[in-house]
């Protein structure tokens, strides 16, 4: 029996890390290449991007339907806002407030870790709007109507919508590899193990609550990062368009289109989101109503959205999570395989 | 003096937030749909209303008579379509169609009405009077109004489901639903009913809170939503009375958080309803442990 073969996809994916790097070298070079209109649009689609990587990590493998991740996004933009205020640079900024969103999401966590599906989703909306309007108290933040932050750099706008650009891919490649290196190791499996059986997972020794507290508090850091970057692209904070509900309804509809439970997915939904948006960005609210349209769709029809539809085709992992088992037979033939273990086929 | 106004008012809102609440409560408690669009649909249902006015020119407090049955034919259709859909995947597929149409529902009424606000009943004299009990002391026709309103909706509702056999049936489908079956009912016809039910309470919040204080498509979302769930909450899933005491501390606590500073009312709100989930998570009117 020792003809049998494990490993991590079904086909070699020495190729595709280093199709990886050289895509990120691609956009790397996006600033010395195109003008500012495209440049806005690609950090745009960078914060949309860590968002739904970020929801993909709570819903499609936590089993955390949140709605309520605007929280952290208000929270990271306020937070940018409040280091910028005392005189540090923004960019120095970013990674200082998402830390303080991950920290700031162990209390929160706290609060709503008791509840499930619909009342978790409720409690985080409730949560996000609490927070909003604590936020609001603040006169030196700009009560509800927020401010522009005092402290930008000297640079000149071409210089500084380069740089960031740059930090928005930054943010989105760290933010990929973070959720792609967990989901690989043990959280991965532990994971696994609670979305296909809870009690069981439980019963085997699988510590359910701190594995979630875990995404959560990721999560957190994940969506502070991208509203700390929306305050830097933005340069201006206001509570009511951070702490919006529609970040929540963009990172969920990006998640469902391109495919919930994988990482490829979110990806994806990404470029869809963008696509619908630039299409129909001169007809105000379409954009939102057609993306909610097609997310319901796909939901109900294509439940592993568009990334499942393509995977049923190509058998491909861009980012191999799963196990592939090779049967001797399989080695042999090389054609039929049995799946023993991937993350899109539970 | 100025609390105990508050606190009255608070009361009476109770009512309205109980409109919105039961429907929601009846959606979950039947068929476990936790429908995130419950806001939207009030405020469709305020919508509704303002156009009926304007072709019919019915008297704000009849518009009713024709937004209720439309609006519960709406729900009937929505459950034995899309909700039912959903229903057979999962229950995350639920949540994500029903916030699907909470979006899609906003930005329709953005696209196509206008993000301006509206009000219903401007110039009605039992919607906009009141009646002094003493100086300081003045409550509006129109909380009264509702808070009877809420009481009916719901002394109905009670009666419905223990005494009338759709009621019997409803309550049978969400006790067993495999065993109703059985018994020959058809669970898809009795969700629909349930659906429709719930819509025609929530067309009746809609009505009242455009009567009560103005609406924009953006309504829903931000507020009418969170209240629903947060009287949901407070008061206990399962109890259709749970949600008029769970409306009426909602109030409560909006009212005497308002008396503070005008910014704390929605604040004090919320804050009743998240000490509410970390105290006594099951409700103030337990039904049991929740999963």
């Amino acid at each position: 029996m020792s003809d049998f073969k494990i490993t991590r996809s079904r086909r070699n994916v020495a190729w595709t890390g280093a199709g990886a790097l050289i895509v990120v070298a691609v956009f790397a070079v996006f600033p010395y290449q195109f003008n500012s209109g495209t440049l806005n649009l690609m950090v745009q689609g960078f914060i949309v991007l860590t968002l739904a990587s970020m929801w993909n990590l709570l819903a499609g493998y936590a089993g955390l339907v949140s709605v309520g991740q605007q929280a952290f996004v208000g929270l990271g933009a306020y937070g940018v806002l409040f280091l910028n205020i005392h005189s540090l640079p923004m960019f120095t900024a970013l990674p200082i407030a998402a830390i303080f969103c991950g920290v700031a999401a162990v209390p929160l966590w706290w609060l709503v870790s008791r509840l499930r599906s619909g009342y978790f989703a409720i409690a985080t909306w409730v949560l996000a709007t609490t927070v909003m309007l604590v936020i609001e108290k603040f006169p030196s933040l700009g009560s509800g109507t927020g401010m522009s932050l005092p402290n930008t750099p000297n640079l000149g706008s071409a210089v500084l919508e380069a740089d960031t650009y740059w930090i928005g891919l930054a943010v989105t490649v760290l933010a990929l590899a973070t959720v792609y290196l967990l989901l690989r190791g043990r959280l991965g499996l532990v994971l696994t193990a609670i979305r296909d059986d809870e009690v069981a997972a439980r019963s085997s020794g699988v510590r359910v609550g701190s594995a979630r507290m875990l995404v959560f508090v990721i999560a957190g850091i994940g969506c502070g990062a991208a509203g700390a970057l929306l305050a830097v692209s933005q340069l201006i904070v206001q509570p009511s368009a951070v702490f919006s509900v529609q970040w929540t309804a963009e990172m969920a509809f990006a998640v469902v289109i391109g495919g919930i439970g994988t990482i490829e997915g979110p990806i994806l939904g990404t470029a869809v989101y963008l696509v619908l948006q630039q299409t129909l960005s001169s007809y105000n609210a379409w954009y939102l109503i057609v993306l909610g349209l097609v997310a319901i769709v796909v939901v109900l029809v294509a439940r592993r959205g568009l990334w499942g539809l393509a995977d049923d085709y190509l058998h491909l992992r861009l980012f191999p999570v799963g196990y592939w088992l090779w049967t001797p037979e399989a080695l042999a033939s090389r054609r039929s395989v049995a799946r023993l273990l991937s993350r899109t086929g539970g | 003096m100025a609390w105990v106004s508050a606190i009255i008012q608070g009361i009476l809102i109770g009512g309205l937030y109980a409109l919105f609440a039961c429907g929601l409560s009846l959606m979950f408690g039947v068929m476990k749909v936790i429908n995130l669009a419950h806001g939207d649909l009030a405020v469709v249902g305020g919508y509704i209303a303002v156009g009926v006015i304007a072709v019919t020119h019915l008297p704000v407090l009849l518009s009713f008579l024709i937004v209720v049955p439309l609006m519960a034919i709406l729900g009937y259709v929505l459950q034995r379509t899309v909700l039912q859909a959903a229903l057979n995947r999962s229950i995350l597929t639920t949540l994500l169609v029903t916030f699907g149409l909470s979006v899609v529902i906003e930005n329709g009424l953005l696209q196509f009405i206008n993000a301006g606000s509206h009000s219903l009943g401007v110039g009605n004299s039992i919607v906009t009077g009141s009646f002094k009990i003493s100086s300081q002391l003045q409550i509006a026709y129109l909380l009264l109004l509702i808070f009877g309103v809420a009481v009916v909706v719901l002394l109905g509702l009670q009666y419905f489901l223990s005494g009338s056999k759709y009621g019997r049936m409803i309550r049978a489908v969400a006790d067993d639903r495999e065993a109703a079956q059985l018994s020959g009912i058809d669970y898809r016809h009795v969700f629909g009913i349930a659906a429709a039910i719930a819509f025609a309470t929530v067309a009746l919040g809609g009505i009242a809170y455009g009567m009560y204080s103005q609406f924009s498509p953006t309504t829903g979302t931000n507020t009418i939503v969170l209240y629903a769930f947060a009287a949901v909450v407070i008061g206990g899933l399962g109890s259709l009375w749970g949600t008029l005491l769970g409306g009426i501390v909602l109030g409560v606590a909006q009212q005497i958080g308002a008396q503070i500073s005008a910014s704390d009312q929605l604040l004090a709100g919320y804050i009743v309803f998240l000490a509410v989930l970390v105290v006594r998570p099951q409700g103030l009117v337990a039904r049991g442990a929740r999963t």
